[in-house]
């Protein structure tokens, strides 16, 4: 959370007195947390693709893609408190992009990624633009309609699929080639891979935005907006920046998914899949990055066990419902942020169960001789 | 110096500051009033929040009025607020850092700066430590610091001692009075314990239903027969 950049010319007799409570902060936590997540990361990457079905690593796949569109929508609700229910346009806005530049361009993969991002970026912060006076239900509500829009253009425009023009379409076809994945992660696993690592990149990302000048400025406005102007932050420009990367990083999940998916239907965007990502967003934890994974995991490996299991995809519906409810009353800040509380405090129970195996006795004799 | 001349802020059929016209010289300037005197009204007029519908603020020389809201901390207008501000999900140095950023001050100074700040008001905490971990005395120090980082000309205080026990009142006080010296800022204190007020300030302003009704010298002013009848109610005065 600290600057360290501006440290080094700083007068060096004051400085070093000062700074000196700042140097005391303990690196181990960020050490091993830093440890955890890199042995996590060659898990997924190299254990899980090994250990999962081709049915549950496609699974895995749109995890890592909504996980990022979660991250985007994290950014927002959690960040600076603005509630958008037109993700899902988003992210569609992002897939057709990618779709047009993959068939229209040779260009590599991580150029597509790059661009569709940007389009979606430019787009999204247009279009939220007159909406940014708005807050809250208001917002969610505009948010929505928006989302509803994007469904009926995308419906007439429809998705690119190899045909020529802005649209990239042609009803006419007989052969509709795939859309194609970057040549180095042609197979499922492999392009399992290429998405962690493109969920990873964004959400470093996002990670140094919250960290940095962006992230004060975002926590300064979810507080109050007066006492951000009084600090003075540009609040609407931090607002836009949110909204924008927030775009960015939705439009290249869309990215991710169009290579994932192969085939891109107006149908696979339904505007109501917006509340529900709003809602697993909810219940993973929009103040916390984890919460992201969290919120991609529910939305997406819940409905493919389930569907294994034989279980209807409308239980799904009942179960966030609940989720939500739930998690909103007992734990506001997400299930990202309460397991571990959650785990330290079953920890300390057992520590406790161990080490003190008599403690119950103890009251019962003191009680006995004080009247 | 602050000039304010002929200040109207009207909410409907409401008035809320009426043709005021006062002057704040230098260091530690007190305004007083009973509740929706307007006291806060003219703090959000200064703030950028409130378009008044006359009047004019000459701060320095400068049109305060013709600088937009974000822009005015750049300026070098500072505040705190009757609630509590202070950032809970942030530490105390960003808390603070996060003003001398965007207030426009140097990058290489802001380290020294931002430390200097926290223990200028006394805030003996760990710098990196949450804000949502501190008591209530120690967030309104941070507030503190937060108005007093970098280079503040014109640092308004509203209710900083509300809800304070005696003692962290009297530490506050300590630092209100130590603001003006060692920032060079005009300090406006707005409050209602009038002991704070008269160990902090020279002079003092009295607004009563949007109308200034006295300023000049504190002592003076409290003694003043309207402003006895309009707010402190009997002759007592600490």
């Amino acid at each position: 959370m600290l600057d360290v950049t501006d440290s080094p010319d700083s007068p060096a007799g004051t400085a070093s007195a000062l700074r000196s409570p700042l140097l005391r902060r303990p690196a181990q936590p960020t050490l091993i947390r830093a440890v955890v997540i890199v042995v996590l990361l060659v898990f997924v990457l190299f254990g899980l693709p090994q250990l999962l079905s081709l049915y549950y690593v496609d699974a895995m796949t749109q995890v890592a893609v909504y996980a990022m569109v979660a991250l985007g929508l994290g950014v927002l609700v959690g960040r600076v408190g603005l509630m958008s229910l037109g993700q899902v346009a988003v992210l569609a806005v992002g897939a057709w992009s990618a779709a047009r530049l993959l068939f229209g361009t040779g260009q590599p993969y991580p150029l597509v990624l790059l661009e569709a991002g940007l389009v979606t970026m430019i787009l999204g912060t247009v279009l939220l633009l007159p909406a940014l006076r708005l807050r809250g239900l208001y917002l969610a509500l505009i948010t929505l309609m928006l989302a509803g829009a994007v469904t009926v253009v995308l419906a007439t425009l429809n998705f690119p699929n190899g045909g020529g023009g802005f649209s990239g379409y042609d009803g006419n076809q007989t052969h509709i080639p795939p859309i194609r994945r970057p040549s180095i992660a042609t197979s499922d696993p492999a392009y399992f891979r290429y998405s962690v690592l493109v969920a990873v990149v964004m959400f470093a990302l996002v990670a140094i935005h919250i960290r940095t000048r962006p992230g004060r400025a975002w926590a300064a406005i979810r507080q109050s907006e007066p006492s951000a102007l009084a600090a003075g932050i540009n609040t609407t420009a931090y607002k836009l920046w949110a909204v924008a990367l927030a775009s960015f990083v939705t439009g290249v999940a869309g990215g991710t998914y169009a290579g994932a998916v192969h085939y891109l239907y107006p149908y696979d965007f339904p505007a109501y899949t917006s509340i529900t990502i709003l809602a697993v967003v909810l219940m993973g934890g929009a103040y916390n990055l984890w919460g992201a994974v969290v919120a991609g995991l529910l939305m997406q490996l819940l409905p493919a066990l389930l569907q294994n299991w034989g279980v209807s995809n409308d239980w799904l519906t009942i179960l966030f419902g609940i989720g939500v409810v739930q998690v909103l009353t007992t734990a506001p800040r997400g299930l990202a942020d309460q397991f571990p509380k959650d785990m330290a405090k079953l920890g300390h129970l057992l520590m406790g169960l161990v080490r003190r195996p008599v403690p119950a006795a103890v009251p019962e004799t003191t009680g006995g001789e004080t009247p | 110096m602050i000039e304010v001349s002929g200040l109207t802020v009207k909410f409907g059929g409401v008035t809320s500051l009426d043709n005021m016209s006062v002057t704040f010289e230098a260091g530690t300037c007190g305004l007083i009033g009973p509740n929706g005197a307007g006291k806060t009204t003219f703090f959000n007029v200064l703030s950028g929040f409130v378009r008044p519908s006359a009047g004019s603020v000459r701060a320095f020389g400068d049109d305060l009025l013709s600088i937009v809201h974000f822009r005015r901390a750049r300026w070098g207008v500072r505040r705190t607020f009757q609630t509590e501000q202070a950032i809970e999900e942030l530490s105390v140095y960003d808390n603070v850092a996060l003003v001398h950023e965007h207030a426009g001050q140097p990058r290489a100074s802001r380290r020294t700066d931002v430390l200097d700040a926290i223990s200028f008001v006394g805030l003996d905490v760990d710098p990196a430590g949450l804000v949502g971990t501190l008591g209530a005395g120690q967030r309104r120090l941070v507030e503190v610091a937060r108005a007093v980082v970098g280079r503040p000309r014109l640092v308004l205080l509203d209710e900083p001692a509300a809800g304070l026990p005696d003692a962290e009142t009297e530490s506050l006080a300590e630092v209100i009075r130590q603001i003006p010296a060692r920032t060079g800022a005009l300090t406006i204190l707005v409050d209602h314990d009038m002991s704070l007020v008269s160990g902090c300030c020279e002079t003092t302003a009295v607004l009563d239903f949007g109308e200034l009704i006295a300023s000049g010298p504190t002592a003076q002013v409290l003694r003043d027969e309207r402003v006895v009848r309009a707010y402190l109610g009997t002759a007592e005065v600490a």
